[in-house]
């Protein structure tokens, strides 16, 4: 792993950091405000498990605590892995290679990031239980009886990894996008095969974004109620609802949230340590062309049956589910209730979220690559204590602040945005920051040596090169914001409706057919605006 | 005249509902204009999608309340849009009241209450389980006596908190191809004989379940309740989320018979046809299987607008409100002398327990039972 990026002639940590004493005013004033802000809901968790008596004691050490975690740690290590398998192929086939139709894989490949995992979960089991769709399909020919289970454990995998792999996936094409192909000709010109370059060169410069993408999968999981509770695989998330659900108790809820935030910040240093200090941008002279297109020849069709699995399994299969209960639903005679004004509110508070999100990102991301101090690394790793932390303890603790010392934007769009941001902020944070990791610093140096102020130096320099990252940031937060439900009830302006709450409302309550719809259209809306940003990036 | 007043009163909250409306539009709305265009795209499947489900209509007068000038009102529903956003509309629309909801889970709502504390918006909450209306109890201003005495005594709170809107029905609910009524137990205590093995689907963490338990306490006693659990337990029974995942795998036959509330069975058959495998069956001879729990709402010691949440129980509790939750949700009214629907055993003919949902109150000493039998976390 050593000497990745040249690092030679890249100065070293200590240097950077007596080159760079202090950061400017316009880095650091806004990253402390960012973390000061996620950290809310540790505040919120902290205040509610202070106020607890004896009993939290004894829920805290009892032998059951110890396995839900155990099984919440096992599911996200399970999780991540798998989604990293599936991502690094389908990554390099839509970035990098002459892949039939890649820009249309590349664009279907992502869309399993805007199906809720209720909605997943509750398809997989229509369709992929014991005496689901699949089963009522092979009846006939086969004489299947019954299918294997899907409850517990390898459905909660099954979902959770088909669905959230574009975390890693998008990070992925971010990086491979503005990777430099002269390190990887130096190694075809110093006698490596293909394979042994993406081996030795390739991958090691993706550690970055592979990484970041792992991280957020496996917070993610730690942190999803609606696939684990759908699919009956117990988990921490799924005990502290239970709390909340069955004994209205908020004090034990918020001690065993505690609990989760202390091994996700377990995991936020595990990811961190393993970083280290390598370099991952060019160090030397010269213009980065566009890296060269891999012919794939003879593998072409195997790869695009790879791609067409996945997104058979992950995107055609929930969609064919809910179109067949949509139209099943419209015969047996059921209304539809009207959905333009939650499909528009669900694009305009979304947009609204990943334009907020990415702008309080980017000082976090840039002091975390540019400025290698524990302070530094200690903000950037605090920016994903929300996402860890169940949707639903995010949303109280914001109605506990919202309601006592904001009063006047409780309840309003401007607090649910910034609950979004609570929330979503590390996707983007990572995004960015892979692809700063990719810019030589001297760059900007040299600007600022011409005269440039450092702000106009970073504004015209840096911004414009990692606008792959900036794109991919703004895209995760865009679709995380669309499918979010419990900050979305509970902190929206009341009356206001987007198409998660809609799919919520019927499911709930065994409306198929009118859970149908809207989950359809959320996944339409994304899509085509996922389309328009790709289209854009293109240009 | 009765009629007459009620009439007059329409005509007037016609007109204002729809001002109220625009109001609303205007101020969740600005930027329409410019989304507009982006969803244009979209434009053909929204026009599929028509408009709402058709209006309730009006089969008595509403309550004749004095209401001097419109006003506005903040409901937090713990009942999804879907079963109670027409209604609340129809109390809008014939009161000029400007009703405002938040919809989410019962427990995800009680909880914003209790956080909220005094500061909280809401005027009522109207919650899918006592349960969810006990957690925020002491939050809640006791209701008058006009608005109680309209709910049959054991549907409302014993210390005049809050008051039922409509009545569920525990049933077993059974797979039609693998059983018939005659198959079943008259009592849901016979379902620990192990020729149910394997069998058995239940959501262990659902608050209905767990108020049948509690039913169970009272009129069986600690011990005996305690042997039914571990009974079924040892049956290798199915855990699911809620009553509509047992209804949807009794139907698809992953288990056979499921303990649920009555009424989600008939959202799969007006969805699914009469074809879908699976009926209700009522426990019978005062079995605690066979119990009546209610949805119920109550009116916050904080509310702003409390003669208009006084005026949105009324009206949940009249002739209209109840004959809405037996025709549209297919729940039973808690007022006497309302119909039920014809599809539905009439309340008189199901053989419940009588017992007081004073009884009910202990949900601590439940989940305690439940935890120590291992039945939930």
């Amino acid at each position: 792993m050593a000497g990745v990026g040249a690092g030679a002639v890249a100065p070293t940590a200590r240097a950077l950091r007596w080159a760079r004493p202090w950061p400017p005013a316009f880095l650091w004033l806004p990253a402390v405000l960012v973390a000061g802000a996620v950290l809310l809901p540790l505040a919120y968790l902290l205040v509610r498990t202070l106020g607890a008596g004896d009993e939290v004691w004894r829920l805290l050490f009892r032998a059951r605590t110890l396995l839900v975690l155990g099984r919440s740690l096992s599911l996200a290590g399970a999780v991540a892995a798998t989604t990293v398998a599936l991502a690094l192929p389908l990554a390099w086939l839509t970035a990098r290679t002459d892949l039939p139709w890649r820009r249309l894989w590349a664009v279907l490949t992502s869309l399993p990031l805007v199906i809720p995992s209720y909605v997943g979960a509750l398809v997989a089991v229509s369709a992929l239980g014991p005496r689901g769709m699949l089963q009522g399909l092979l009846a006939r020919p086969f004489g299947v009886d019954r299918l294997p289970e899907i409850y517990g454990f390898p459905g909660a995998w099954l979902v959770l990894s088909l669905l959230s792999y574009p975390y890693v996936l998008l990070n992925l094409r971010a990086a491979l996008g503005r990777l430099d192909p002269a390190l990887e000709e130096a190694s075809r010109s110093l006698g490596h095969s293909a394979w042994a370059t993406f081996r030795r060169v390739t991958l090691p410069h993706l550690r970055p974004a592979l990484a970041a993408g792992a991280l957020l999968v496996a917070l993610y999981t730690l942190s999803d109620f609606g696939a684990v509770s759908l699919l009956r695989f117990e988990t921490f998330t799924w005990a502290i609802y239970l709390q909340y659900q069955t004994s209205f108790d908020r004090t034990l809820a918020a001690a065993l949230g505690l609990v989760l935030v202390v091994f996700a910040i377990g995991l936020l240093v595990l990811e961190g340590a393993s970083r280290g200090r390598s370099r991952y941008y060019r160090s030397t002279a010269g213009a980065v062309r566009p890296p060269a297109v891999a012919r794939l020849g003879k593998w072409r069709w195997p790869a695009v049956a790879l791609c067409a699995l996945v997104v058979l399994g992950a995107v055609a299969l929930p969609l064919s589910v809910l179109g067949y209960w949509l139209v099943r639903g419209l015969l047996a005679g059921q209304a539809l209730a009207p959905l333009g004004r939650a499909t528009v509110n669900s694009l305009y508070v979304s947009g609204m979220a990943a334009a907020v999100v990415l702008v309080a990102a980017l000082p976090v991301a840039v002091l975390s690559v540019r400025y290698r101090v524990w302070v530094v690394a200690l903000l950037e790793r605090a920016s994903y204590v929300g996402f860890a932390t169940p949707g639903i303890v995010v949303a109280l603790a914001l109605v506990f602040f919202g309601a006592r010392y904001a009063t006047p934007i409780y309840q309003t769009l401007a607090l649910l945005v910034f609950a979004y941001g609570v929330l979503f902020l590390p996707t983007a944070v990572g995004a960015v920051r892979s692809s700063l990791l990719q810019i030589n610093p001297n760059l900007e140096d040299a600007a600022r040596s011409l005269g440039r102020t450092p702000f106009r130096a970073f504004a015209g320099i840096t911004l414009p090169l990692i606008r792959p990252g900036l794109a991919a940031g703004a895209a995760l937060v865009f679709l995380l914001t669309m499918k979010e439900l419990p900050a979305t009830l509970l902190l929206s302006p009341i009356g206001f409706k987007t198409l998660a709450t809609s799919i919520w409302s019927s499911a709930s309550e065994a409306f198929f057919a009118r859970a149908a719809a809207p989950a359809l259209l959320l996944v339409l809306a994304s899509s085509l605006s996922l389309a328009l940003m790709n289209l854009g990036e293109r240009r | 005249m009765r009629r007459f007043i009620a009439y007059g009163k329409h005509l007037r909250a016609g007109l204002l509902g729809k001002t109220a409306d625009k109001g609303k539009e205007n101020h969740l709305n600005p930027w329409r204009s410019r989304a507009t265009t982006l969803v244009a795209g979209l434009g053909i499947l929204l026009a599929a999608c028509g408009p709402a489900a058709e209006a309730t209509p009006t089969t008595s007068p509403p309550p004749a309340t004095p209401t001097p000038a419109p006003s506005s009102l903040t409901v937090y529903s713990g009942r999804a849009e879907d079963l109670v956003g027409p209604i609340i509309k129809q109390f809008g629309d014939l009161t000029g009241i400007k009703v405002q909801v938040r919809y989410g889970g019962t427990s995800e709502l009680a909880a914003t209450i209790l956080e909220e504390g005094q500061r909280s918006p809401a005027d009522v909450f109207f919650a899918q389980d006592p349960g969810g209306l006990g957690a925020v109890a002491g939050m809640l201003s006791p209701l008058p006596e006009s608005v109680l005495s309209r709910a049959e005594p054991r549907f409302r709170s014993p210390e005049g908190k809050w008051v039922g809107i409509s009545g569920r029905a525990r049933v077993v609910v059974y797979n039609t191809s693998k059983l018939k009524e005659t198959d079943l137990p008259a009592s849901i205590g016979d379902f620990t004989d192990p020729k149910w093995k394997g069998r058995i689907g239940w959501p262990p963490t659902n608050a209905s379940f767990q108020a049948m338990v509690t039913a169970m306490r009272v009129s069986w006693g600690e011990a005996k309740t305690r042997q039914w659990l571990e009974g079924i337990k040892a049956n290798n029974p199915k855990e699911y989320r809620n009553n509509t995942a047992v209804v949807q795998a009794v139907g698809a036959g992953e288990v056979d018979v499921g303990f649920v509330n009555h009424y989600y069975l008939f959202r799969f058959l007006q969805e699914q046809g009469e074809a879908f495998p699976a009926r209700n069956y009522h426990p019978k001879a005062g079995d605690p299987g066979a119990i009546i729990l209610v949805a119920g709402a109550g009116i916050l010691s904080t509310a702003k607008n409390k003669a208009a949440a006084q005026q949105f129980l009324d009206f949940m509790l009249s002739d209209v409100g109840q004959q809405y939750f037996a025709s549209k949700t297919f729940e039973y009214p808690v007022v006497k002398g309302i119909n039920t629907h014809r599809v539905l055993v009439p309340l008189e003919q199901i053989e419940s327990p009588s017992i007081d949902v004073t009884n009910l109150a202990d949900t601590k000493g439940t989940l305690e039972l439940l935890r120590q039998t291992g039945v939930i976390p």
